[in-house]
């Protein structure tokens, strides 16, 4: 099975390099960019067919490893 | 006195700091993170680099390292941990220091000399600098902005855990004294039991007037003097 995790600044974090990429796109002519905010994406893959288990494996993955709990979120996506 | 300095891949201070120890007349051993067992020691650091390439977030693949099994063990049993600028994001990243290191807000990486004021002069890394509070430290790093919500930094000021502050010259703690944007201007921190000190500038680059100047000398004097 298929899995993907977004990882993100918590809204109240700091994101300077979200800020960047915004102000550079509003540099660019886009004007009408609100805000950004940048992250990071993983795509993996599981020998699980199920469901619910994957979803707990998921879960368990991204807040002992691929997420600092203290400053970020998480989505998870079953594919 | 014993040491064991972790090697990491990608660590690059590991060498500098094993020569402040031996300077000192600590007995050190390098310890390669992939070992189940760390050798009898009094301390252990936590050097600073790149480990893994900052793969992840800083320090954190390095956290989940074989030997760090044991090094949470020594410092569970009170034993001295010292972690320096990569080795103090490891220390966040293990949970054995409160908080979090985000990169410098002004996004570049620095490496300057900085004035530090010591806070606490009571912990055993720190005894000696009661006679000299104000120092002058390099810092090498880009994620540096140390990160604590109003309730931490209240514990950490109230229990007297912050071990050093940037300041200018004088002393003077200010938003222009302040290098990376850290909360408080905090440059390094211990834990409630004072035996762990996760610190961002590098007193192991400062322990010979060849190398302009000693006040890294005067942490690993304290270590002897308190062992």
């Amino acid at each position: 099975m298929k899995i993907s995790a977004t990882v993100t600044l918590k809204k109240e974090v700091l994101d300077p390099q979200g800020k960047v990429v915004g102000q550079t796109l509003k540099n660019m002519g886009y004007k009408n960019i609100v805000n950004v905010r940048q992250g990071k994406y993983f795509d993996i893959e599981l020998d699980e067919t199920d469901k619910e288990k994957a979803k707990k494996i998921a879960e368990e993955i991204c807040k002992k490893l691929l997420t600092n709990i203290v400053i970020e979120d998480y989505t998870i996506n079953l594919k | 006195m014993k040491s064991s300095v972790i090697v990491f891949p990608g660590s690059n201070c590991d060498r500098d700091v094993a020569v402040a120890l031996e300077k000192f007349q600590i007995k050190n051993q390098m310890v390669w993170h992939d070992e189940s067992n760390l050798p009898k020691s009094d301390l252990v650091v936590l050097p600073g680099g790149f480990s893994y390439g900052d793969y992840l977030r800083t320090g954190c693949i390095a956290s989940k390292s074989r030997i760090i099994n044991d090094v949470l063990k020594h410092a569970n049993r009170g034993g001295l941990v010292l972690g320096i600028c990569n080795g103090f994001q490891i220390l966040i990243e293990t949970g054995l220091l409160p908080g979090v290191l985000l990169r410098n807000k002004k996004l570049r990486f620095l490496s300057k000399n900085v004035f530090l004021k010591v806070i606490n002069v009571n912990s055993k890394f720190c005894l000696n600098y009661n006679k000299k509070n104000i120092i002058k430290l390099p810092i090498a790093h880009n994620e540096g902005n140390y990160f604590a919500n109003n309730a931490l930094l209240k514990k950490l000021e109230d229990r007297n855990l912050i071990a050093f502050k940037y300041c200018n010259e004088k002393g003077d703690i200010n938003n222009t004294s302040n290098p990376n944007g850290s909360s408080n201007n905090i440059a390094g921190i211990l834990n409630n039991g004072k035996n762990i000190l996760g610190m961002m500038p590098h007193p192991e680059r400062l322990i010979d007037p060849l190398l302009s100047g000693e006040d890294g000398s005067i942490m690993f004097e304290s270590l002897l003097k308190s062992h």
